[in-house]
């Protein structure tokens, strides 16, 4: 007797048996293949973000179901979330932060080894939402430096997993020595971070 | 024990006992709600637990309210009592001016007026005379007023800490 439903009826090729990002910009002859550092180093760094989920409401929800295996953020080699900001890369800030809360982020920011990025999930996290009220941190960049906001109330996964590839773009193009450099110096500074 | 508490029961017994000191007697959805200077409201709730017949030994919330049009009465200090035994529940306003918000704290008659009294005070500013630990609860420590005084609006302009653009009206 045959089943009602069938699954997986079409079989459908792989279109490669192994995923390769492609090669950096560079000189390639006989034998040899030349680039510049910060361009591999930004390959590697670029795909395996791990990211720290610091998730207080709804937004936090969309991005489980973003993790999850239907809209699946491990294919973009970031399914190590890490729960501990010292082994993080990537801080994504998911839900309304109280003005009480925003010190636990800046310490959790502050815990997070160099480099580190950070993304601002959700209207809540970007701007403090519908939450104009006297509780409420008016947006985490007033704490710490952002580098992608995503809008939306929530923002559907897709979103989310768009903001992160905004983040690979960011990690792939920094120069390694970015860090070092006067200017990202005096944004800490800014923030009152050493 | 009085198992069947009445409004007008409550009523003749606090007039009984404070004459015309407590006044303004309203029934609101049927609970019995009055009002009593403020230098009594210790003497009305000790009245109010300890008398055999009324036993309102429960205080359900005790809560603030701003009226910025009264003058010389502008914060009103709410105390919902309950007879657990009788099912009856009563209400209990006092009244202060905003400049000297001091009112005796209840924390000596309800344990549980502690926290309810530093809420009130976080939010209000209301001064609990004998408060053991009268500080911020809910907010944060350096907030500097007391933002459910009608003065602070929720979209107050003179904040800095928020970023107009962001919505829509910069």
């Amino acid at each position: 007797m045959s089943r009602p439903v069938s699954y997986n009826l079409i079989q459908k090729p792989l279109e490669a048996d192994i995923s390769i990002a492609d090669l950096p910009d560079g000189h390639m002859g006989d034998g040899f293949f030349a680039t510049s550092l910060s361009k591999v180093v930004g390959l590697a760094r670029k795909n395996s973000i791990w990211p720290l989920p610091f998730a207080t409401s709804c937004c936090g929800i969309e991005f489980m179901a973003t993790m999850g295996s239907h809209y699946d953020l491990s294919r973009f080699g970031s399914e190590r979330v890490g729960f501990s900001p010292r082994q993080c890369d990537l801080l994504m800030v998911m839900g309304t932060i109280a003005k009480k809360m925003g010190p636990v982020v800046k310490q959790v920011y502050l815990q997070m080894a160099e480099p580190r990025w950070v993304i601002a999930v959700g209207a809540c996290a970007s701007s403090g939402g519908i939450f104009d009220t006297y509780s409420v941190l008016q947006g985490i960049d007033q704490v710490i430096p952002v580098d992608v906001y995503v809008p939306g109330c929530p923002p559907r996964p897709e979103a989310i997993i768009d903001g992160v590839m905004r983040i690979q773009d960011l990690v792939e193009k920094e120069s390694i020595r970015r860090r070092e450099s006067e200017q990202y110096r005096g944004l800490l500074e800014s923030y009152g971070i050493q | 024990m009085n198992m069947n508490l009445s409004n007008e029961y409550v009523q003749q017994r606090l007039v009984e006992k404070f004459g015309d000191q407590v006044h303004s007697f309203e029934e609101p959805y049927g609970m019995l709600t009055f009002e009593a200077p403020k230098e009594l409201n210790l003497k009305v709730l000790n009245f109010l637990f300890d008398d055999v017949h009324l036993q309102y030994r429960f205080l359900t919330d005790l809560t603030g309210v701003h009226y910025p049009d009264q003058a010389g009465r502008e914060l009103a200090v709410v105390y919902h009592l309950h007879n657990l035994s009788a099912k009856h529940r009563i209400r209990f306003k006092v009244f202060t001016d905003i400049q000297t918000p001091d009112v005796y704290t209840a924390t000596g008659l309800f344990a549980t007026a502690n926290w309810m009294e530093r809420e009130t005070f976080d939010f209000y500013g209301v001064n609990f005379v004998g408060h053991p630990n009268l500080k911020r609860i809910l907010n944060v420590e350096e907030m500097d007023y007391f933002p459910l005084r009608k003065e602070f609006p929720l979209e107050d302009q003179t904040r800095i800490d928020k970023d107009d653009a962001m919505f829509g009206r910069g």
